[in-house]
């Protein structure tokens, strides 16, 4: 039974007569979670984690028709039962489980197995066929444990301390941002943000999240202020003319695609790390087989090298194309914000 | 090992000279003399003959990991090295070995003989020894090419701190026919050049590119100006009795050119000219797709010969009588050396012409007639200069001619390696011809990173069809594109090819309809030829 389709809209639910992660606006939208390229601007009615309901109200305006849910709880619309599940990707993420009779379909959304400590534990959720994103779907990207990479974090902010430069992080301001807030916390006296990762962090923090508090920059903020200190800025800020009352600083760039040399390099940083919100390959293979599905479709990311690897190993895949991004993870790529300071 | 690893992620990582400078500083400081002595061979050109080749690494790999083939080939595209690409797929290794660069770099010069298992014993014991970073570095021994943008003059600046050698001695003692097996490092940075080893050409003096206008350069009467040659810079060098030809890249190309070989009996003892090495037939250099026929070629054929005759054109003498007579002024230089080409008389030695002018506007328009005469445009030099080492300002510049300019539009797209690896760089480009579109060249620089990455998702938007890496896409985007030449080919539909060709501009202003047309392109082949 086809319980969902893949139309120019959107992942569709004929039955159920809603979309997942809709990019041209419809009726009723479930989201997976607040990433611009998959919480898009225009839908009539929006379904998501409560986590996620703040988030979308700050991107997409308070007014928004927008109805939270837990993880497990099921929602039915026309005989369709709906529920979410813990994606681990960022705050509020969540796959979408959608059951027609005993016909059960799952949409990752983006998704990790680690537990970063803030986004959630992933949870394989058995199912007939699985919708599984790829963003690093190749098996040259296997991540370290995080707990090895802030190490390594941590040891570069003390030689940039020791060199008498400050250190400057950029990653993306919604998921990246609060996963080293929450993980680098105490790392120096005083931890720096742009405004844009600052208004996601108040936030966060006055609904509750373990976040470490940190400043505001500003066009006042007096330059001696960031001297020893941890600067957190957006990817977009890398080559802008904002990054330049950091000076003197090293630049260090949190990515998944900081795996690979080529990408360090053009990215012009001092440091890149491999960090990485989506899940690795030996990630992903865990989650598929986790799932048990017999059939399997991937989207965005090396799709096609997945889809066959999959096929090849006995689950049947195949590769959809849909219009989800890696904006989260390339850093470099415009995020939608203002450099208002 | 590790102290190499982390010497090339610092270079690798940095864009700062200072930097990478610092870096090699400080590992030379602490290195042994042999690692010395094999870091500056690695980057300066001279690895060890390759021993294990890169189809035996992959079978090795691919055992290893139990990965198929055509997977393994999809990370190999995506990471644009192969040695890195192996290092990233490799089960975590343990990291137990503590051996120095200059072991593993022996080891793998003792297998050269050895059996194909002996090998891959050999070489999956080191996969299994080092760690990832390591393995990287140890995977690119064998596969060569660092490619971390350490300069010539960074390697020697690092040396000449370490030794306290004036910089442009360290240049003139590493430059030249040295193998890193056979000497030592302490041997190579000795006194007496020359002595040591005949062949030892000097460093070259390069240019910078004059950007302003030469009326800053200030009064014509200090300047001498010349043609500036499309051809391969080279040094000629006559010593014990035997002659050397050098290619600015410092490689021994005295085979490739028996034309040359006269000159052995002609030039008198100790003399070392400077100039060009060009395809040269009835006074007049010919384009340079010919003389490509004559690179790459161990044994020249008498076709090749008719086809392709070579000249040098000498614009410099460096070393006269067994003298360096770098350090005295140029014009005094020109005048021995007019005199020596002169003495020698000789069809294959030539005098590259110095062009009369008096004031910079006349010498302005002697630029504008530089492709009629065959010349990229010009060169400026001061009349007192000494011959200095390696690029350097003030007394030396280039003043080449604009580019041609074509407006096409971008038919093919593929991703690039190395740096740009994953993201559409490569782009094929197409002239109207009727209401077809004819493919006419390849072209690649000039971009933004951030026009790159808006071309990328655009294409990965458009694409009509897919063949191996490549993709078609919709004839949408315009470009300018500008090239120093145009020669008439037989290898492309379209009928030419192109010198240099790269990407001046994205025309976001013109729509396909404005592109030029391939009768454009044969237009600029009749007058350009």
């Amino acid at each position: 039974m086809q319980v969902l389709q893949f139309t120019d809209k959107g992942i569709y639910c004929p039955a159920g007569d809603f979309y997942i992660d809709p990019w041209q606006p419809v009726e009723r939208a479930v989201i997976t979670h607040a990433h611009s390229d998959h919480a898009r601007y225009g839908n009539k009615h929006y379904l998501c984690h409560h986590d996620s309901v703040p988030l979308l109200q700050l991107r997409l305006g308070q007014d928004i028709s927008v109805q939270g849910v837990a993880f497990g709880e099921n929602i039915r619309y026309n005989g369709v039962t709906i529920s979410l599940h813990p994606a681990g990707h960022i705050i509020g993420s969540a796959q979408v489980r959608v059951q027609q009779e005993n016909e059960v379909w799952v949409v990752s959304g983006d998704y990790k197995v680690e537990n970063d400590g803030i986004s959630g534990q992933f949870e394989p959720v058995p199912c007939n066929t699985f919708i599984t994103e790829c963003t690093f779907g190749l098996p040259i990207y296997n991540w370290q444990p995080q707990g090895v990479i802030f190490s390594n974090i941590r040891q570069w902010i003390q030689d940039n301390q020791a060199a008498g430069k400050n250190s400057v992080l950029l990653g993306y301001s919604l998921g990246k941002a609060q996963r080293l807030l929450h993980n680098l916390r105490g790392v120096t006296e005083q931890i720096w943000a742009h405004g844009a990762i600052y208004i996601t962090h108040q936030l966060l923090r006055e609904k509750g999240w373990d976040l470490p508090e940190i400043h505001r920059i500003t066009p006042d903020t007096p330059a001696s202020v960031y001297k020893n200190n941890l600067i957190i800025g957006p990817p977009s800020a890398a080559d802008s003319s904002w990054m330049r009352r950091f000076n003197p600083y090293a630049l260090g760039v949190c990515s998944g695609w900081m795996q690979v040399r080529g990408h360090m390099r053009r990215r012009n940083a001092d440091a890149g790390f491999a960090l990485s919100d989506h899940a690795d390959w030996m990630g992903l293979l865990q989650a598929v087989k986790a799932t048990g599905a017999e059939k399997v479709y991937t989207t965005h990311g090396f799709s096609s090298a997945f889809a066959r690897y999959l096929t090849e190993n006995g689950i049947p895949a195949q590769e959809v194309k849909t219009e989800f991004g890696d904006m989260d993870e390339e850093a470099g790529m415009p995020e939608t914000i203002t450099h208002d300071q | 090992m590790k102290e190499f690893a982390a010497l090339i992620k610092i270079l690798s990582n940095s864009t700062k000279t200072n930097e990478k400078l610092d870096a090699l500083s400080r590992y030379l400081a602490a290195a042994d003399a042999p690692d010395r002595l094999w870091v500056l061979a690695l980057f300066t050109g001279r690895r060890p003959k390759r021993t294990v080749n890169t189809t035996q690494l992959s079978t090795w790999c691919l055992q290893m990991t139990g990965l198929p083939a055509w997977l393994y080939e999809e990370c190999y595209h995506t990471v644009g090295d192969l040695g890195e690409t192996i290092a990233l797929l490799l089960p975590p290794g343990k990291s137990l070995s503590a051996h120095p660069l200059h072991y593993w770099i022996e080891q793998l010069i003792q297998l050269e003989k050895a059996d194909e298992a002996t090998k891959q014993t050999f070489i999956l014991r080191a996969w299994e020894e080092l760690d990832t970073s390591e393995r990287f570095v140890f995977n690119k021994l064998i596969t060569g090419g660092f490619r971390i943008g350490v300069s010539q003059q960074t390697m020697v600046n690092a040396l000449a701190s370490t030794y306290n050698i004036p910089a442009a001695t360290v240049s003139h003692m590493i430059s030249g026919n040295w193998d890193p097996q056979q000497t030592t490092i302490e041997a190579l940075l000795s006194e007496n050049i020359t002595e040591a080893d005949a062949s030892k050409p000097f460093p070259f003096y390069l240019a910078y590119a004059l950007e302003g206008d030469p009326a800053e350069l200030g009064v014509p009467e200090q300047w001498q100006a010349e043609w500036k040659w499309d051809g391969i810079r080279g040094q000629i060098i006559k010593r014990n009795g035997q002659l050397f030809v050098w290619s600015r890249g410092e490689e021994l190309i005295t085979e490739k050119f028996p034309e040359y070989q006269p000159l052995l009996d002609l030039l008198p003892e100790g003399t070392v000219l400077d100039g060009e090495i060009l395809t040269f037939a009835d006074g007049a250099p010919l384009p340079f797709q010919t003389l490509q026929t004559r690179i790459g070629r161990k044994n020249v054929t008498r076709k090749q010969l008719q086809e392709a005759p070579v000249a040098f054109l000498s614009y410099d003498l460096l070393e006269w009588e067994g003298q360096d007579i770098r350090t005295s002024a140029l014009q005094e230089r020109r005048l021995l050396l007019e005199k020596v080409v002169e003495q020698i008389n000789h069809p294959t030695l030539r005098l590259s012409p110095t062009i009369t002018f008096h004031d910079w506007d006349e010498l302005a328009r002697f630029r504008l007639q530089a492709r009629e005469k065959g010349s990229e445009g010009l060169m400026l030099k001061k009349l007192d200069s000494t011959y200095q080492v390696g690029r350097k300002r003030g007394d030396w510049w280039k003043w080449k001619i604009d580019p041609l300019t074509i407006d096409a539009v971008m038919i093919y797209a593929q991703k690039g390696h190395g740096r740009r690896s994953n993201l559409y760089t490569d782009y094929t480009f197409a002239v109207r011809d009727g209401d077809q579109l004819v493919s006419f060249t390849k072209a690649y620089s000039g971009l933004t990173d951030k026009e790159i990455s808006e071309v990328d998702s655009w294409v990965k938007k458009n694409s009509l069809e897919k063949f191996g890496p490549v993709r078609t896409v919709k004839p949408e985007l315009v470009f300018e594109i500008g090239f120093e030449g145009i020669a008439a080919s037989n290898r492309h539909k379209s009928g030419v090819a192109l010198r240099f060709p790269r990407i001046l501009r994205w025309r976001k202003d013109k729509p396909l309809t404005e592109i030029n047309t391939l009768e454009d392109l044969q237009q600029l082949l009749r007058t350009h030829k």
